[in-house]
């Protein structure tokens, strides 16, 4: 019983840290402390949060490489998007429509996630890595070709360009290839995305303390004594993996409606930006929810806030992510820090049974 | 009708008969045990009956149900649940959380993931009566002051026991061991033969071990199977076996 209220007390610091962080932000806003940079930068912190979360949940938690994460938020952004755009005049309330696009590109990228996962995690490791990278790089590279459109005879597809839709003359093109799609409404705000934060990490947290979390990480730490006590592989690898790849889709949604514009770049989309989400993880601790949080919400501020130092920002944020590197992973790190800080910042080590 | 009936096993890799012809009956509330030298296929046997390798000829009744061929999964669910010859630990997880793996398919503790997530009432009672369950079994093998511990930070006499404690928490009809004394101690060796009968006794579990140590065999093992080459080379009681002079010759030495 005691586990189970230490368990449960971690969990309630995250969700703390979350809505102290959501209220200081609010309050900076109100009073005017906040430069319109900072302003612009809130939704994407809440963005690059739950993308570190969800992934945590596939490399941490069911201990594989996936490299294309970014391949299901861009599934997620282009699917929220394209329906809120058809349905801009149909739904007027910001809020509904918002809802279920949300839900349409869940549904959609966690779909994705299982018909990946199905083959893919037959893999391993190295091999599981470069192909969901592929994965991501494919989607990127089949929405900047699509040409999407509707009219009164119905929906048009071609992957030419727009001419070839031989669409009616009422009719209006949602995804212009390369272009992307323009003119989204702009429903997601930082409350929205504080709120799917929080909804993320009670999913991620409530999965990982339960029946199934524990078969999952027991296939992660040991496959076949796993299989020998009746654990099923494939439908937890799976489930683990396309919940991972719907929250991302979660993420890809508040992308698309924070701008009126969605294009697929590599700069948003592609193997660059799952590889930051990686990092977030890696840094924050494999394994750690709230650490990836909190990798994913200073990594993205750092080079935000050291804007002033010009070209010698990216240098200071390459050494900061080694002394993180450090401070979080090596021996001499971790005696360093248990020696000078207050035992209590971080989680006391075990005891080891002599 | 004996717990586990095994006619005319055997399989083989490529041109390799690695187990022919092979004949075991164990009876409910057995210890039997399986020897053999090094190669002999007697961890061959145990994949066999646990589903690992699908058998090329044989048949492998349990309680009088047929499973040859299933799933690794299905005959954990049927009712074999094994040790591993190298530890095989969840060592990431707790001690508790070990053996509540363990209990992840019993009818009594099953939720389902959206219960979890939603943490319903059906959550708290599921897992408060796994948590009564698996500290009971941890009792049982003296684990249950290091119930929080990691598993890979328990010494290696524990983590045996663990692993013995989890494959029970399946709630088997018989019990696989592979060299459970493999790398212990004379004392630690003493410490699990009691452990072992008291299993037997506690759980009226039957049991099947594979185990290179003849004292332990000797003590704790009523009948015996000797392997060789793939080939049953005598069964019978313990004690006849071991006097057998093809045993003797094959695998004890003079």
């Amino acid at each position: 019983m005691k586990k189970l209220s230490k368990t449960a007390k971690s969990s309630l610091i995250t969700y703390g840290i979350v809505v102290v962080a959501y209220l200081v932000c609010e309050i900076l806003m109100k009073t005017g402390h906040m430069s319109s940079l900072m302003k612009g930068i809130l939704v994407p912190l809440c963005i690059y949060a739950i993308l570190a979360v969800s992934l945590n949940l596939t490399v941490g938690i069911l201990g594989e490489l996936s490299l294309g994460h970014a391949g299901f938020m861009c599934v997620g952004a282009f699917a929220g998007a394209v329906f809120s755009k058809c349905t801009a005049e149909i739904i007027t309330v910001p809020g509904l429509r918002f809802v279920l696009a949300l839900l349409i590109g869940i549904v959609c990228a966690g779909i994705c996630g299982i018909l990946i996962g199905i083959p893919v995690l037959r893999l391993k490791g190295d091999y599981l890595a470069i192909v969901t990278l592929a994965f991501g790089e494919i989607i990127k590279n089949l929405v900047n070709a699509i040409y999407f459109g509707i009219d009164k005879n119905g929906m048009h597809f071609s992957l030419k360009d727009s001419m070839s839709l031989g669409m009616e003359p009422d009719g209006v093109i949602i995804i212009k290839g390369a272009q992307g799609i323009t003119g989204t409404p702009t429903d997601s705000n930082f409350t929205i995305g504080t709120i799917l934060l929080l909804i993320t990490l009670f999913i991620v947290i409530h999965l990982v303390h339960s029946r199934t979390g524990r078969a999952i990480m027991a296939i992660r730490d040991n496959r076949i004594a796993a299989e020998s006590i009746g654990i099923n592989i494939t439908k937890y690898k799976i489930l683990a993996f396309s919940v991972s790849a719907a929250l991302a889709g979660a993420a890809g949604v508040l992308y698309a409606h924070n701008l009126s514009t969605l294009t697929a770049l590599p700069k948003n989309f592609g193997y660059n930006m799952s590889i930051m989400i990686l990092v977030f993880v890696v840094l924050g601790g494999i394994g750690s929810i709230r650490g990836s949080m909190i990798a994913a919400v200073v990594l993205t501020l750092l080079p935000e806030l050291l804007r002033a130092l010009n070209e010698y920002r990216m240098l200071i944020y390459a050494i900061v992510l080694i002394v993180i590197m450090i401070f979080t992973w090596s021996p001499g790190g971790i005696a360093l820090r248990e020696r000078y800080l207050p035992a209590k910042l971080f989680h006391k080590r075990e005891k080891e049974v002599q | 009708m004996g717990v586990l009936e095994v006619k005319n096993l055997g399989i083989s890799f490529g041109g390799l008969r690695a187990v022919d012809d092979f004949n075991l009956a164990v009876e409910k509330g057995q210890l039997y045990g399986l020897i053999g030298p090094n190669g002999a296929g007697k961890t061959t046997v145990f994949n066999m009956l646990t589903g690992v390798y699908k058998p090329n000829d044989g048949k492998i009744m349990l309680d009088g149900e047929d499973i040859t061929g299933r799933s690794n999964i299905e005959i954990n669910k049927a009712g074999i649940a094994r040790t591993f010859q190298n530890i095989r630990l969840f060592s990431d997880l707790t001690v508790l959380d070990n053996v509540k793996a363990g209990l992840h398919n019993q009818k009594e503790y099953i939720y389902s993931t959206l219960t979890g997530i939603l943490r319903l009432p059906r959550y708290f009672q599921a897992e408060r009566a796994m948590d009564e369950r698996a500290m009971e079994l941890l009792k049982v093998f003296d684990l249950d002051q290091e119930a929080s511990y990691k598993a890979s930070n328990l010494p290696y006499g524990k983590q045996r026991k663990l692993e013995i404690a989890r494959a029970l928490a399946t709630n088997p009809k018989l019990l696989l061991l592979d060299e459970p004394a493999a790398g212990m101690n004379p004392n630690e060796t003493q410490e699990l033969m009691d452990t072992i009968r008291f299993v037997r006794d506690e759980f009226h579990m039957t049991i099947l071990l594979i185990e290179h140590d003849m004292k332990l065999v000797a003590g704790i093992c009523e009948k015996l199977t000797v392997l060789n080459f793939g080939q049953v080379l005598s069964c019978g009681d313990t004690s006849e076996v071991l006097k057998d002079p093809k045993v003797i010759t094959a695998y004890l030495g003079e």
